[in-house]
């Protein structure tokens, strides 16, 4: 083999190197410096050093941001995989008409957050919508679902709690609801092509040895689709950190009532776009940046020890 | 578990994921009246048509739609070039830098949209961008898992196609146009069908690069509406339909590519 050089190669890499270095090198570069700044529409340019971290620090709306997004976390990504999980099993079993329920199950993920977040929040209309009809149906009281800021062990217990207590709002709980609604399909692929990759002569020789179908699903399954659990936690974890879309067009005030489905990146925006506070908001996404990176890495650290590699 | 059961199970759960969709089309074709309705009428009495037309007197969805198909053409040939340009130079060429560069590529591209927004929108306002397609389109015009699908498959092409057409007198750009794009279809594909699906569907950038009316995308545009038209759901429903509605019927076309390029591609939002 020659060992000459294409220097072509460099033209090449041009186009996509000049957009990567001026939308998305250099703004990370900016963002640290912004930080630094107190950096608003109004006012002068300030060097203020490292008083927008200690204002965030300091700031209960970003630990309420940051409590709302530990809660819908939690509330979204480990239901959402188990569920999906449990679909998937079932659209396993050489179920008939397993492509039309796929396609059916998968709808949500290609149409836009906005339409869908505009139909829910009428579907959770408090006076008129479908899902309190239902509930009158079968004699239940209607909620008020995306006003209602009351905590859910509030409502569960029947006590008054505050905080951490109280849980996530009923309102941050109805964007849940919307949220494992949306992305139930997208998972639901992913874990039927991973179900698929299970040779089935390990089935097959668990069957010979004697174990029940429940035992199969635990012993065999479970752990040869670890990998693909794995990648859906990360994944769907990553993408409910960076939840926006919801948020805004589906609560009054957006983040809203009292603040209870205020999510970081709502905050962020907020910060950035309606208070114009941008040298705030890039203290805020850096903090957003430095969990997003630590919650891949403790995810994988975590998980590593458990998940099954063929 | 009996096959029945199984079925039951599915059925209740593909019922739930229906339902949303029956129910914003249903709306749709009923009259503010009737919509106010409690407990409401699961279809309408009347069916009445004039949600639709009336939704796009009122703003202009024409050229919402009009805006959105310009971004999208734009960001999908954008991404074509980058993309392809950039793969053949990582699978196929030989240069110093090569791993560093695809390393950068990488590293950049896993950086979280909210961490760069603020800084963007400064950086497009000092180009005089903001406001205009170019802030819809340039930003997103490298798609990393575009790159390194198609660095993967340029990498499985076999060598003797690329020495015969180097023994031809063939420079790169001709290998490129006549040899590798045409043995690259389903690649191009997958790229051209997830492009086109995040940007219709796109809505924090937009938000945030564009102020005025005549700039709105479809997306944008209906959150705005959505606001102006609170409580008139029939209206609502009737935009939420249209709008999702291409690509419903893109879905049913090509459903088996979409979900492919959504799997390979990891990636949604």
């Amino acid at each position: 083999m020659n060992r000459r050089i294409d220097k072509i190669a460099y033209l090449f890499l041009f186009p996509a190197l000049i957009v990567i270095i001026i939308f998305r090198f250099y703004p990370i570069v900016q963002a640290i410096g912004m930080s630094l700044y107190n950096w608003s529409i109004a006012g002068p340019l300030k060097f203020i050093g490292f008083k927008n971290y200690y204002r965030l620090f300091i700031d209960p709306k970003f630990y309420q941001s940051l409590l709302n997004t530990f809660w819908y976390l939690l509330g979204v990504v480990p239901a959402t995989v188990a569920i999906s999980i449990f679909i998937a099993y079932l659209l396993n079993q050489k179920i008939k008409g397993q492509g039309i329920y796929r396609t059916i199950y998968f709808l949500p993920v290609v149409t836009s957050i906005v339409a869908i977040s505009v139909v829910w929040k009428w579907i959770f209309n408090p006076d008129r919508g479908i899902l309190n009809a239902v509930f009158h149906l079968a004699g239940l009281k209607g909620l008020k679902w995306l006003n209602d800021s009351r905590g859910i062990f509030e409502l569960l217990f029947n006590a008054e709690l505050s905080g951490f207590l109280a849980g996530p709002s009923i309102a941050l709980i109805s964007l849940m609801i919307m949220t494992i609604w949306h992305n139930l399909g997208y998972c639901i692929v992913i874990c039927l092509a991973g179900l698929q990759n299970i040779p089935s002569h390990y089935y097959e020789a668990a069957r010979i040895d004697g174990a029940q179908r429940w035992q199969l699903f635990w012993k065999i399954t479970i752990p040869l689709l670890s990998p693909t659990i794995f990648y859906l936690l990360i994944t769907q974890s990553i993408i409910a950190f960076n939840t926006f879309t919801p948020v805004y067009v589906m609560t009054q005030p957006p983040g809203g009532p009292l603040g209870t489905t205020s999510l970081v990146v709502y905050y962020l925006y907020e910060q950035a776009f309606r208070l114009w506070n941008l040298g705030y908001a890039n203290a805020i996404a850096f903090v957003v940046f430095i969990i997003i990176f630590s919650l891949t890495k403790i995810q994988q650290r975590f998980l590593e020890q458990r998940v099954h590699y063929e | 578990m009996s096959r029945k059961f199984i079925h039951m199970i599915l059925l209740m759960g593909a019922l739930i994921m229906v339902l949303p969709f029956f129910w914003m089309v249903s709306t749709s074709l009923k009259t503010l009246d009737e919509s106010l309705q409690f407990p409401p009428t699961l279809f309408p009495k009347k069916i009445v048509f004039n949600n639709f037309l009336e939704a796009f007197k009122e703003v202009n969805f024409t050229r919402y739609f009009i805006n959105t198909l310009i971004m999208t053409t734009g960001s999908v040939l954008l991404v074509y070039l980058t993309s392809v340009l950039s793969a053949y130079a990582f699978a196929r060429l030989r240069f110093p830098g090569r791993e560093l560069f695809f390393t950068l590529f990488l590293a950049m591209m896993m950086i979280p949209m909210p961490v760069y927004l603020a800084p963007s929108y400064v950086i497009l306002s000092k180009f005089k961008f903001i406001d205009t397609y170019w802030a819809l389109i340039i930003p997103w015009g490298v798609n990393i898992f575009a790159i390194f699908l198609l660095r993967q498959h340029f990498k499985s092409l076999p060598q003797e196609l690329f020495d015969a057409a180097k023994i031809d007198g063939l420079n790169h750009l001709q290998i490129i146009r006549y040899i590798v794009l045409p043995l690259s279809r389903p690649v191009i594909v997958t790229i051209g069908i997830f492009e086109i699906i995040t940007n219709w569907n796109s809505f924090l950038w937009p938000l945030i690069v564009t102020h005025s009316d005549s700039m709105r995308t479809i997306q944008t545009g209906l959150a705005y509406f959505a606001q102006a038209e609170a409580t008139n759901y029939p209206l609502l429903c009737a935009a939420s339909t249209f709008t999702t509605l291409p690509l419903i019927i893109l879905y049913f076309f090509v459903q088996r590519e979409i979900m492919e390029s959504f799997a390979r591609s990891g990636l949604k939002e």
